[in-house]
C-alpha cells in the first residue's frame, strides 16, 4: 500500500523515513499540535512550498533545466483564483476555474518559452526565463486596472473556508472554516506531491534522469530529447500555478511581492539545493526547514544584532535585513560540499 | 579497378540572398533607425530618440561585452555579473561624492576629471573583485553548468547584500557633474550632453575592443581559445591565464557600465545589476553568445527599440525588448552571429 502510494520510492534511510513521517504528522495534526494563528500560517506556507519546491524539482533536480520563470508559473495560478473569485463571484467554481484556467495558462506558456530556447540550448533557457519572468513582473504592476498592481488583489472565498463559518469544538480547539481550508492545502497538497512523485518515478521520469546525466546519449537512444524537455517544463509549470492556487485560496490576497517577485525564486531555488536536488524527498526537508528558519532564525537574528551592538560592523551582518546574504553564503557551500543535499547525506551515511 | 567518381569543384560566387543574409546583422541597426524616423515622423524628436537610444545601446554593450566573451572562451554563464555593475556604480558615485568640489565646479575639464577618476577608481575595484569571484566562485565548477548558475547566482546576492551592509539599505540620489547637466540643442532636438558623452565612450571602448581583439597576439590568443580552446593549449599557450585576464577586463568593464548607467539614471541601488542582468542577457542572447560584435549589435538594437518604441506606444514599452528577442530567436535560432565552435 505504501509502496503504491511512493510510487516504489521508498527514502531508503531510517533517519530520512523518520524525519519524513514527523513531518508528516506534524503538518497534518498542526491545527492541533500547534494552536495558533501564526504557527496555521507557517504549517499552510510550508505545504504549499512542499509542491511549489518539489516542481520546481521535477526540472532542475530530474531534468537538468535551470529556470528562473518558477515564480512566474505560481503567480498565474494565484492571480487565475484571484480574478476568477472577483469576476465570478464567490464560490467553489470560481475556484476550480480559477485553478484551472492558471494551471493551462502556465502551461501554454511554459511551451511557448521552451520552444524558443530548448530547441537550441539549454542554457538559453535560463536566461530567457529570467528576461520573461521580469517582464510578466512588471506587466502585472503596471496592468493596475486587471491586475491590482502593486497592491494586489483582495478577494472573497467560499463563507466555508473562513474563520467566520464555525461547527463546534473538539480537543479544545475551534473548528472554523479556516481549519478546513487548512485541511483543503493540506491535502491537494499532498495529493500533488504524490502526483509528482509517481510523475518521477515513471518511464517518463526514468528518460528525464537520462537527460540530465547525458542528453546526446538520450538523443543517440532514440528518445527526442527536446520533446521531453518541453514536456517537463509544462509539467513543472502546471503544477507550479496549482501551488499557486492554492496558495491564493488560502492567503485570500495576491500581489507581486507574495507571489511573483525574485527573492522568492531564490528561496525556491535555495529550498532545493538545501534539501536536495534530484529527489522529491529533498523538496520536504528543504520547504520545511526553510520556511521555519525564515519564520523563527529572523528573530533570533535581531536579537543576536542587538546583543552585538556594541562592536563594529557585525551588528550590521547580523541584523535580520542581512538575512539573505546568511543564505547566500549557505546556498554556495551547500552547491559545493553537499551538492546532493540533505537527502543525499542522509542515504549516504544508511 | 574503376575511375575515381567523377569530382568537378564549382566556384559559383554567393547569390545575392546569401550575401544578403551574412550581411543582415550590420543592417539590421540602419534600417532600424530608417524606420524609426518614418515612424516617428518629426525630425526632431527622432533625433532626440536615437541618441538616447544609441547611448543607452553603448552602456548596455559596455556590461554585455564581459559576459560574452567569458561564455565564449570558457563555456560559463556568469550570473553573478550584474553584481560587478551594482559595485562599480556604488565605488565610483562614491568617488564622485568626495570629489564634490571638482563635480560641482563648472568647468568641464575637472568635471570630466572627476568622472574620469570615478570611472578608474570602479574598474579597478570591480577588475579585483572579479579576480577574486573567479577565484572563489567560479573555478571549483569549471564544466558544470548547472552548478555554474547556482553557483553564480549565490554570489550575485551576497555580494548585493554586502553593498546593503557598506552602504546601507537605501538607494542614493545623486546629481551629475555641473557641465554636463542640461542638453545642446541641434537641429531644434535637444540632446542631452550626458548621453553624448556615454554614445562617444561606448564607440571608443567597442572600438579599443576590436583593436585588441584583431590586432594584438593576445586578442589572436583569445579568439582562438574562443573557436577552439584545446588546439589553443595544445601550441603552449596557457588559456587558463588568459582566460583569468578576460574575466577581470570584463568586469571591470561591467563595473564602467555600472557608473555610466548610474550617472545616467541618477540614482543607483544594490539591486541595478540584477535589474541590468535581464537587458544584459537579452542583448547577449540576440547577439549570439560569444560574439563581441554580435553583442554591440544587439545592445544598439535593444536601446533604439526601446526609446522609439516607449515614444510610439508606451503600452507596449514594458515588452518591447522580449518581443525583439522573440523575433530574432525566429530568425536565428542561435542569436545573430553565434561564435562557431570547432568542437
Amino acid at each position: 500500500m505504501i509502496n503504491i502510494l511512493l510510487s516504489g520510492d521508498r527514502p531508503r534511510s531510517i533517519l530520512l523515513s523518520v524525519i519524513l513521517l514527523v513531518i508528516l504528522v506534524a503538518l497534518a495534526l498542526a491545527p492541533f499540535l500547534f494552536p495558533g494563528v501564526r504557527s496555521l500560517e507557517t504549517a499552510a506556507r510550508i505545504c504549499i512550498f512542499i509542491v511549489l519546491v518539489a516542481s520546481y524539482d521535477l526540472l532542475l533536480g530530474y531534468t537538468g533545466i535551470v529556470s528562473f520563470a518558477h515564480t512566474m508559473f505560481f503567480g498565474l495560478g494565484a492571480y487565475g483564483v484571484a480574478l476568477a473569485s472577483i469576476h465570478m463571484g464567490r464560490g467553489f467554481d470560481a475556484l476550480v476555474v480559477g485553478s484551472a484556467l492558471g494551471a493551462l495558462a502556465a502551461a501554454v506558456l511554459a511551451f511557448a518559452i521552451g520552444l524558443f530556447s530548448l530547441r537550441v540550448r539549454a542554457i538559453f533557457f535560463a536566461m530567457i526565463t529570467l528576461a520573461v519572468a521580469s517582464a510578466v513582473a512588471v506587466l502585472v504592476s503596471q496592468m493596475s486596472e486587471l491586475t491590482g498592481g502593486e497592491d494586489g488583489l483582495n478577494y472573497l472565498v467560499p463563507r466555508e473556508l473562513t474563520p467566520a463559518f464555525r461547527f463546534g469544538e473538539a480537543f479544545g480547539i475551534k473548528l472554523n472554516g479556516r481549519l478546513l481550508a487548512y485541511y483543503l492545502v493540506f491535502a491537494s497538497c499532498l495529493l500533488l506531491f504524490l502526483v509528482l512523485l509517481r510523475v518521477v518515478n515513471s518511464p517518463f521520469g526514468r528518460v528525464l534522469k537520462a537527460i540530465r546525466e547525458n542528453d546526446f546519449r538520450a538523443e543517440a537512444i532514440g528518445f527526442r530529447v527536446v520533446a521531453y524537455r518541453t514536456m517537463a517544463t509544462c509539467l513543472s509549470a502546471a503544477v507550479a500555478a496549482l501551488a499557486g492556487s492554492i496558495f491564493a485560496i488560502w492567503l485570500r490576497y495576491v500581489g507581486p511581492d507574495t507571489t511573483l517577485s525574485f527573492s522568492i525564486m531564490l528561496d525556491i531555488l535555495l529550498m532545493v539545493v538545501i534539501g536536495g536536488m534530484g529527489t522529491m524527498y529533498g523538496a520536504v526537508i528543504g520547504a520545511t526547514l526553510f520556511v521555519l528558519a525564515q519564520n523563527y532564525l529572523q528573530t533570533l537574528m535581531g536579537s543576536a544584532s542587538d546583543a552585538t551592538s556594541a562592536l563594529p560592523l557585525i551588528p550590521d551582518l547580523l541584523s535580520p535585513d542581512r538575512w539573505l546574504l546568511w543564505l547566500g553564503v549557505l546556498f554556495i557551500l551547500s552547491v559545493y560540499f553537499f551538492p546532493t543535499g540533505i537527502v543525499g547525506r542522509l542515504r549516504g551515511v544508511r | 579497378m574503376s575511375d575515381a567518381p567523377d569530382h568537378s569543384p564549382t566556384l559559383a560566387a554567393l547569390s545575392i540572398s546569401d550575401r544578403l543574409g551574412q550581411a543582415m546583422p550590420y543592417i539590421l541597426v540602419p534600417l532600424l533607425v530608417v524606420l524609426g524616423f518614418f515612424a516617428i515622423g518629426s525630425s526632431s524628436s527622432w533625433l532626440t530618440l536615437t541618441v538616447s537610444g544609441l547611448a543607452m545601446g553603448m552602456m548596455i554593450f559596455l556590461m554585455a561585452s564581459g559576459l560574452t566573451l567569458v561564455f565564449g572562451l570558457m563555456d560559463i554563464i556568469n550570473f553573478g555579473h550584474g553584481a560587478f555593475i551594482s559595485v562599480g556604480a556604488f565605488v565610483g558615485i562614491s568617488v564622485l561624492f568626495a570629489l564634490g568640489d571638482w563635480t560641482a565646479a563648472t568647468s568641464l575639464s575637472l568635471n570630466l576629471i572627476a568622472v574620469l577618476l570615478a570611472i578608474v577608481a570602479a574598474m579597478v575595484v570591480t577588475g579585483i573583485l572579479g579576480w577574486g569571484f573567479e577565484r572563489v566562485i567560479v573555478r571549483p565548477v569549471y564544466g558544470q553548468h548547472l552548478h555554474q548558475i547556482l553557483v553564480t547566482v549565490g554570489g550575485l546576492i551576497v555580494i548585493e547584500q554586502m553593498i546593503h551592509v557598506i552602504w546601507g539599505p537605501h538607494e542614493i540620489f545623486l546629481t551629475r557633474p555641473e557641465t554636463l547637466k542640461g542638453a545642446i540643442t541641434y537641429w531644434g532636438a535637444a540632446l542631452e550632453k550626458y548621453r553624448l558623452l556615454a554614445v562617444v565612450l561606448g564607440l571608443i571602448v567597442f572600438v579599443a575592443m576590436r583593436l585588441v581583439l584583431r590586432r594584438t597576439k593576445i586578442g589572436l590568443i583569445v579568439r582562438a581559445g574562443v573557436q577552439n580552446g584545446e588546439m589553443v593549449q595544445a601550441l603552449g599557450y596557457r588559456l587558463k591565464l588568459v582566460f583569468v585576464g578576460v574575466f577581470i577586463a570584463g568586469s571591470a568593464l561591467a563595473g564602467l557600465g555600472g557608473v555610466m548607467w548610474g550617472l545616467y539614471q541618477e540614482v543607483i541601488t544594490a539591486g541595478m545589476g540584477e535589474e541590468m542582468m535581464i537587458l544584459v542577457f537579452i542583448v547577449v542572447i540576440i547577439g549570439g553568445l560569444g560574439s563581441v560584435e554580435g553583442a554591440f549589435i544587439g545592445a544598439l538594437l535593444v536601446g533604439l527599440t526601446q526609446n522609439y518604441i516607449a515614444f510610439l506606444a508606451p503600452k507596449l514599452a514594458l515588452i518591447s525588448n522580449i518581443g525583439l528577442m522573440a523575433v530574432i530567436l525566429m530568425w536565428r535560432p542561435q542569436g545573430m552571429m553565434p561564435v562557431v565552435k570547432a568542437k
